[in-house]
């Protein structure tokens, strides 16, 4: 009886299991071979020599695309968690009818369904030279020229990310949040304990595994974009994926896939690093 | 609930969070209104009149590539994704109420095709395509990458659906005698169908947007993001901005649909 069950449990999750075997499995695994192939102009050459690694790992260009993007990612990651724990704490413990913080919730969400790249380009009005920020700024008089690092720059690539993001911080926070019995926070009220101290020493501890998820998301996110950089940087800043994507386009396919390889062992470091502090099935 | 009066943290965290909406919101509201530029308008403020012509702007073939086709291809993609998901995730759903063998390796591999930066995902399919021999389209390649970000959204909401779904209807419809299949399409399936719309929802939303995994797997065919996306590199006119609100309004219009559906069967479940 126990194994026929078991049976039925490894026929429904065949479906699952053999889509990622073919299109995520497979695939890295065709990356991992081709980074050790050669090329020319024309085409791929099987073999197995380590000169993607060395080239990749000798240039100058790639290590400052690593610390470019680690750059990213840490400020993106500061920025997303302060936002994000304030919008969750606030529809947490400071929005009293379920209703409301159902409505507000779905509010916060709404964007992460509609198309990350209309919603970068919907900055440009507003960053441009011309836009409405520099116009604004220049018709009250606090500034003469208009600011040029609003956009395609650091600045505007940080700031789309933070638009993107911040979402992922929001949902799992709130998540652990909501799971917070309110008892908790009374009694340490009753004990004395501040705002403050019930902010710091009783709800960020217990929204640590949101936080963790949040994070994970962020972070893992930013190290892969290539899209964002591209498009908010105006073609002028590089991250690791974007240098990946140009390899791509120049046809350059085992150079990529040895980037690609590298980006993906730093993702899983820092990936088993955070993992180690969380176990997230039991956060559902 | 008692009604006390509000801290002062409260108005502040009000003003933040209103904030927050506009951050979100602002942006798009802005393309939206510079979408009705007039014909003589450029890509930012002042409004230069205000008229439908680069909505018009859209349906003419030749000023920007294929919109009406890669509308048509996207849609069909990501109801094809949406069912996939659907069907997949609910299954897998269905797998993890047990243990079995590998179903700890399978969930770290769900995990890992979320969190996998997504040019591995498209740089991959499109090599082994090519290694294969075979020619990309939007309808295969293009199809499973989209699956590897939906299927983890929708596999990690089964796992929320089963972890707070009470067993003991089930219990109580086999008691009265009620066959495991029964059990599922009778209780088990209408229990959770609201939840069920959202996974749908993941499904084809996603897919619709999706980008960078599609960029190397669609071959000769654009979906809509991709279209987009070579729009922002050669157009310098509001006709941009006009398909941003178009789309948007498209997404909108799926949420809302999905919500009512949600709102509806919720209710129709209560009245059970």
């Amino acid at each position: 009886m126990r194994t026929a069950l078991a049976n039925i449990s490894h026929l429904q999750s065949l479906p699952l299991a053999l889509t990622l075997l073919v299109f995520l499995v497979f695939p890295i695994a065709v990356i991992v071979t081709v980074s050790f192939w050669g090329y020319d102009s024309y085409q791929l050459l099987p073999a197995f020599i380590f000169d993607n690694y060395q080239y990749l790992l000798s240039s100058s260009v790639t290590w400052q695309a690593y610390l470019n993007t680690f750059k990213y990612a840490v400020i993106t990651w500061a920025i997303t968690f302060v936002l994000g724990f304030t919008v969750a704490y606030y529809l947490a413990f400071h929005i009293r009818s379920t209703r409301m913080q159902t409505l507000l919730f779905l509010l916060c969400t709404i964007p992460f369904f509609t198309s990350n790249i209309i919603r970068m380009i919907s900055w440009i009005p507003l960053l441009g030279r011309n836009g409405l920020v520099n116009s604004s700024l220049q018709s009250v008089g606090l500034i003469d020229q208009p600011l040029e690092f609003l956009l395609y720059s650091d600045f505007s690539i940080v700031l789309a990310y933070v638009h993107l993001y911040t979402l992922f911080m929001v949902v799992p926070i709130f998540n652990t949040m909501m799971r917070i019995d309110r008892r908790l926070i009374e009694a340490a009220r009753d004990a004395g304990a501040h705002t403050w101290q019930i902010l710091l020493l009783v709800i960020v501890p217990l929204c640590k595994s949101g936080i963790l998820i949040g994070s994970i998301f962020v972070l893992t996110m930013v190290m892969g974009d290539f899209v964002t950089v591209r498009i908010m940087g105006g073609g002028l800043r590089a991250s690791v994926g974007v240098l990946i994507h140009n390899e791509i386009s120049l046809l350059q396919y085992p150079a990529a896939a040895a980037g690609a390889v590298v980006l993906l062992a730093t993702v899983l470091l820092m990936l088993v690093a955070m993992f180690r502090l969380v176990d997230i099935r039991k956060e559902l | 609930m008692k009604r006390t009066r509000r801290p002062a943290s409260f108005y502040f965290l009000s003003v933040v969070f209103g904030l927050f909406l506009l951050f979100l919101y602002g942006p798009t509201l802005t393309i939206g209104i510079l979408s009705f530029q007039g014909p003589n308008g450029g890509l930012t403020f002042p409004l230069n009149g205000v008229s439908l012509h680069w909505f018009g702007n859209l349906f003419t073939t030749q000023q920007v590539g294929d919109f009406g086709g890669s509308f048509m291809r996207s849609i069909l993609l990501g109801l094809g994704v949406m069912v996939c998901t659907l069907l997949f995730s609910v299954l897998a759903g269905f797998a993890y109420r047990r243990r079995f063998a590998g179903s700890q390796w399978l969930f770290y591999l769900t995990l890992a095709s979320l969190i996998i930066p997504s040019i591995l995902v498209s740089l991959g399919i499109g090599l082994m395509f090519d290694r294969l021999g075979w020619d990309p389209n939007w309808y295969s390649s293009a199809f499973g990458a989209h699956l590897t970000w939906t299927l983890p959204f929708g596999l990690l909401i089964m796992f929320a659906v089963f972890n707070r779904f009470d067993r003991a209807y089930e219990m109580a419809a086999r008691d009265l005698g009620a066959s495991p299949w029964q059990t599922v399409r009778l209780i088990v399936l209408p229990l959770i169908a609201p939840s069920l719309f959202g996974v749908a929802l993941f499904g084809l939303t996603l897919s619709y947007d999706e980008f960078a995994r599609t960029l190397m797997v669609a071959g000769s065919f654009n979906t809509l993001p991709l279209e987009v996306f070579g729009m922002t590199t050669n157009v310098t006119t509001p006709v941009l901005y006009a398909l941003g609100t178009l789309t948007t309004l498209f997404s909108f219009s799926l949420i809302a649909l999905v919500l009512l559906a949600m709102a509806v069967s919720a209710r129709a479940r209560k009245g059970a």
